[in-house]
C-alpha cells in the first residue's frame, strides 16, 4: 500500500513525529511505499538540523536524516509553516535576506501543494498529531 | 491539475484563536482549492466557534483570519459541515455564524448557503463518506 503521511506538532513537546516514524519504520519494514512525509504546523521544527538533545535521549532529526537516506523517503516541510518558525533553507534564506539556514539534509522545503498532491496520489493518508 | 477527483474532508475541531490549527488549516483549504476536489469542511468541537459572527481581534492583537470563510464559495468550497450538538453544547445556534454564500453555477448562480448543519450521527456518515480526511 502506499501511504502519504502527515507530522503535525514539533518534536519532544509531542510524540507525534516519533509515532510517524515507528510507523514509517514498520511499514517500509513489511514492504509498503511511504510515498511523502510532510511537516506541518510545529511538526517542521522536526527538520532544523541545530537541535541538540541529550545525548541519553533520541535524536529525532537524526533518525528521520538517516532513515531517508536508506529508503529516499521524500521528507517536506511546508514552506508557509517553516517561514513563520524561522525553518530556512539556503535558497530561502538567500532570497529572505537571512544570515542563516537550518535545514537538516535529508529534508526539503516545499509548498502546501504537495500535502494535497499526497493526498491524492497515496491509498491512505495519515495524520499524526496532538 | 490532476485526473483523479478524491473526497476531501478538512476536519476543524479547535477554537479559531489560542493555537495556530484553525488559521494553518484553512491555508490548506485555500492551497487545496486549487487542485479541482471534491472539498468538504467540517466543524464540530470548539471549531465550531471558527465560524461566529463579530469575531474582533483587535485586543488580542491576533488576525482576524474569519472573513475569509466568506469567500469560500468563489473557491468552490461549498459544503462547510457544522454539527448541530457542538453548537448546542456551546450555547450557539446558526444565528450566531455568519452568513456563508455561494453562487450555484447549475442553477443561475442562486446564491444559496454554504453551511450545513448535522448532527453528530450524520457527521460520522459524511467522514465515512470521504477518501482523504486532513484533521487540525
Amino acid at each position: 500500500m502506499k501511504f502519504g503521511i502527515v507530522v503535525s506538532e514539533g518534536p519532544y513537546t509531542h510524540q507525534a513525529s516519533d509515532s510517524a516514524y515507528n510507523f514509517v519504520k514498520a511499514a517500509l519494514a513489511k514492504g509498503h511505499e511511504i510515498a511523502r512525509v510532510f511537516f506541518y504546523h510545529d511538526g517542521v521544527n522536526v527538520g532544523t538540523r541545530l537541535s541538540i538533545p541529550p545525548q541519553d535521549d533520541r535524536q529525532i532529526q537524526k533518525q528521520w536524516t538517516a532513515l531517508a537516506a536508506e529508503h529516499k523517503l521524500d521528507l517536506v516541510i511546508c514552506i508557509a509553516a517553516a517561514q513563520r518558525r524561522g525553518l530556512l533553507d539556503e535558497n530561502e534564506a538567500t532570497r529572505q535576506g537571512k544570515d542563516a539556514n537550518n535545514i537538516a539534509e535529508g529534508f526539503r522545503i516545499s509548498g502546501l501543494g504537495q500535502l494535497i498532491e499526497m493526498g491524492i496520489q497515496c491509498d491512505r493518508t495519515i495524520t499524526f498529531g496532538d | 491539475m490532476s485526473e483523479i477527483i478524491k473526497k476531501f474532508l478538512y476536519v476543524n475541531r479547535k477554537a479559531p484563536y489560542g493555537t495556530i490549527y484553525a488559521q494553518e488549516s484553512l491555508e490548506v483549504v485555500l492551497i487545496g482549492a486549487a487542485f479541482d476536489q471534491d472539498v468538504s469542511v467540517a466543524f464540530l468541537d470548539d471549531g465550531v466557534f471558527q465560524l461566529t459572527k463579530g469575531q474582533d481581534t483587535t485586543a488580542a492583537g491576533l488576525k482576524n483570519f474569519s472573513p475569509t470563510f466568506r469567500a469560500l464559495g468563489d473557491y468552490e468550497v461549498t459544503k462547510l459541515y457544522v454539527e448541530q450538538e457542538s453548537l448546542d453544547e456551546r450555547g450557539l445556534t446558526l444565528d450566531d455564524l455568519q452568513d456563508i454564500q455561494y453562487e450555484d453555477e447549475d442553477d443561475d448562480y442562486a446564491e444559496k448557503p454554504s453551511i450545513i448543519v448535522v448532527s453528530r450521527a450524520e457527521m460520522a456518515d459524511v467522514m465515512a463518506d470521504q477518501d482523504v480526511i486532513l484533521s487540525f
